[in-house]
């Protein structure tokens, strides 16, 4: 390696200066392997207390400091069986005799829960137990998945090893057309940048981001797990500072400082015209199989599913509703919905979007990972098609193995469901407009 | 210095993901049960048929998807020794050697065939192919990480730094 890629950049990314700051060090590098101190770690009930308790009990020894620590029961929410009831009951008793008060049982999907609850915070260093754990970068933090032997060396030491990532900076510009949304970027990103981005952070910004709201701008972080990216982020603003008070957070006066510098050194910078860009969809069995929804109509469907941290929270049950609203779903054709947190639930019961989505047709499901993880309800037979908000349709994740999941945004799922094949949303909202 | 012993190479393509390697729809298993499930989505004949010592060759993003450790958990209790391949995904790799299964990155994993007896050495990085006779050179794992895998993983580490005597 040539000399000078060994002088310290003066300037830096976000990322880089929040693993410093978490290092203990002036400034890190890409490449660098650092110890980190650790100000919050995530885990729900199928990868948190049930591994860490035998492990726990093995050492003998209990959590660094059960403050930072928040369980959330959502995977295998409702229990279905003998078996899952048995791992919430473990995870209630873990959450209990380790002393953990920020659990939430049942309550809805841990990264929408986290900030629901006011959790996260700019320049935070968090590890979540969970692949989709960078969701929580939207709001400025570093936050990274992790596996359960992982987690368990942090809530036992608060600390882990990294190597500091490179940054990949990704920029759109322009407002979206109708029935277009962030899930539309993650799906042309998964093909335009690929699944192979271990060692790499997407941090996204430009216009269209900025005017986002909280929900979307986390639509882009959750999905940095399909870029294969160690994860995403996005520098805070006022809509961020908003959104962590309005949610019981607590705000930092350098809560706006946690940005990158300018002429940080980034491994790569791409801007996109978010103005034309149509609606995506990934064709089985990888979110990377994305294409314009134009080449998938006429798909028939026989499920369509409204679920999952990236696809259930208000918003995207506002965009089903924008199309479901006096429509109603295809005679053979199944809609769940399951919303991604009881609070969502509730504000779309007031604002009168759950109603429209029932008189539609839809088949609500509880709050919780459900058939996005392959454990709840909603699982598909061989040789079922569906579509889905979900983030993810590897072969046989939402049940058969011979299952066909096709991933869109949720004008799409909710168009698909109502024409019971797959067809552009825009002629359904452009009818809306007309009528 | 004792030559490494070889293992046959199991070869696979690119984006071998953790649903493939340990099914979501099984994850109530026991982690015995769960393992005679891995790849058979792709190979049925793997989980029945792998030897203790074999190798997992495979391509680009190894592990892509959920943070699932039964992913690398089923190939540690199969005897898999060790996986060679181009790219990881993160947190795959990570559980990996966290569980003392050592994972190298290896550009020319694509030469290496399926059934050929390979030999790795995760401290030196030197990998030798003794079916086509080649020998490879890739970077090997920081001595950070080789201490761990050499206690046998993360579990026993903390253990002997953070553990009570018994
Ligand atoms: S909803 Fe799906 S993607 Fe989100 S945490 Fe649950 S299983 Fe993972």
């Amino acid at each position: 390696m040539d000399a000078e890629f060994h002088e310290d950049r003066v300037a830096h990314t976000l990322s880089e200066k929040i693993i410093a700051r978490a290092a203990g060090l002036p400034s890190v590098s890409p490449g660098e392997l650092v110890t980190v101190r650790v100000d919050l770690a995530m885990a729900h009930d199928s990868s948190g207390p049930r591994r860490w308790r035998p492990r726990l009990e093995e050492l003998g020894v209990g959590l660094w400091d059960p403050e930072k620590v928040v369980i959330v029961s959502d995977h295998y929410v409702p229990a279905v069986d003998a078996a899952s009831a048995q791992i919430l009951q473990g995870t209630r008793k873990f959450a209990a005799d380790y002393g953990v008060s920020n659990f939430y049982d049942m309550q809805g999907i841990c990264h929408v829960i986290l900030p629901e609850h006011g959790h996260l915070r700019p320049g935070m260093l968090a590890a979540g137990g969970d692949s989709h754990s960078p969701m929580g970068g939207a709001f400025g933090c570093y936050m990274a998945g992790f596996g359960a032997t992982d987690m368990t060396a942090i809530v036992v030491t608060g600390e882990t090893w990294m190597d500091a990532p490179e940054t990949i900076r990704v920029d759109w510009e322009g407002a979206f057309g109708t029935g277009v949304s962030a899930k539309d970027i993650m799906l042309f990103l998964c093909r335009e940048l690929g699944m192979d981005n271990a060692g790499r952070v997407i941090e996204y910004g430009g216009g269209t981001v900025r005017a986002m709201a909280m929900e979307e701008r986390m639509v882009l972080c959750n999905m940095a797990a399909e870029l294969g990216a160690d994860t995403g982020i996005i520098e805070p603003d006022e809509t961020t500072l908003d959104h962590i008070r309005a949610h019981g957070g607590v705000v930092t006066d350098d809560a706006l400082n946690w940005r990158s510098d300018p002429g940080a050194a980034y491994l790569a910078r791409h801007q996109f015209d978010a103005a034309a860009l149509s609606p995506q969809v990934a064709a089985p069995h990888s979110p990377a199989n994305s294409a314009p929804i134009a080449e998938h109509a006429g798909t028939a469907i026989d499920q369509a599913y409204i679920g999952a941290c990236v696809g259930a929270k208000l918003d995207d049950l506002k965009m089903a509703a924008d199309i479901l609203r006096g429509r109603h779903v295809a005679p053979h054709v199944r809609l769940l919905v399951a919303p991604a947190s009881m609070m969502v639930t509730r504000e779309a019961t007031e604002a009168g979007i759950l109603g429209d989505l029932l008189d539609a047709g839809a088949i609500l499901l509880p709050s919780g990972c459900g058939a996005c993880a392959g454990m709840g309800a909603g699982l598909l037979a061989p040789g079922d098609v569906c579509i889905s908000t979900t983030n993810r349709n590897f072969k046989g994740r939402m049940g058969d193995p011979a299952s066909f999941v096709y991933l869109a945004n949720p004008y799409s799922v909710a168009a698909a469901a109502v024409a019971g094949r797959i067809v552009d949303p825009r002629e359904m909202l452009a009818e809306r407009t007309r009528r | 210095m004792n030559p490494q012993p070889t293992g046959r190479a199991w070869v696979f393509g690119d984006k071998i993901d953790t649903d493939v390697l340990a099914p979501g729809h099984l994850m109530k298993l026991s982690a015995e049960d769960l393992a005679t499930h891995c790849l058979e989505a792709i190979a049925p004949d793997f989980a029945r048929t792998v030897r203790p010592g074999d190798v997992i060759v495979a391509g680009r993003s190894f592990g892509i998807g959920s943070s699932r450790e039964q992913a690398a958990v089923s190939l540690k209790i199969l005897g898999v020794r060790a996986i060679l391949a181009v790219s990881y995904a993160r947190i795959f790799w990570r559980n990996a050697l966290n569980l003392g299964l050592p994972a190298l990155t290896m550009e020319e994993a694509g030469e290496i065939r399926d059934g050929d007896l390979v030999a790795v050495d995760p401290a030196s990085g030197r990998i030798e192919n003794a079916t086509s006779g080649r020998i490879y050179q890739v970077q090997p794992l920081p001595p950070h990480l080789l201490q761990i895998i050499a206690e046998g993983g993360l579990m026993p580490f903390l253990k002997s730094r953070y553990g009570k005597a018994p």
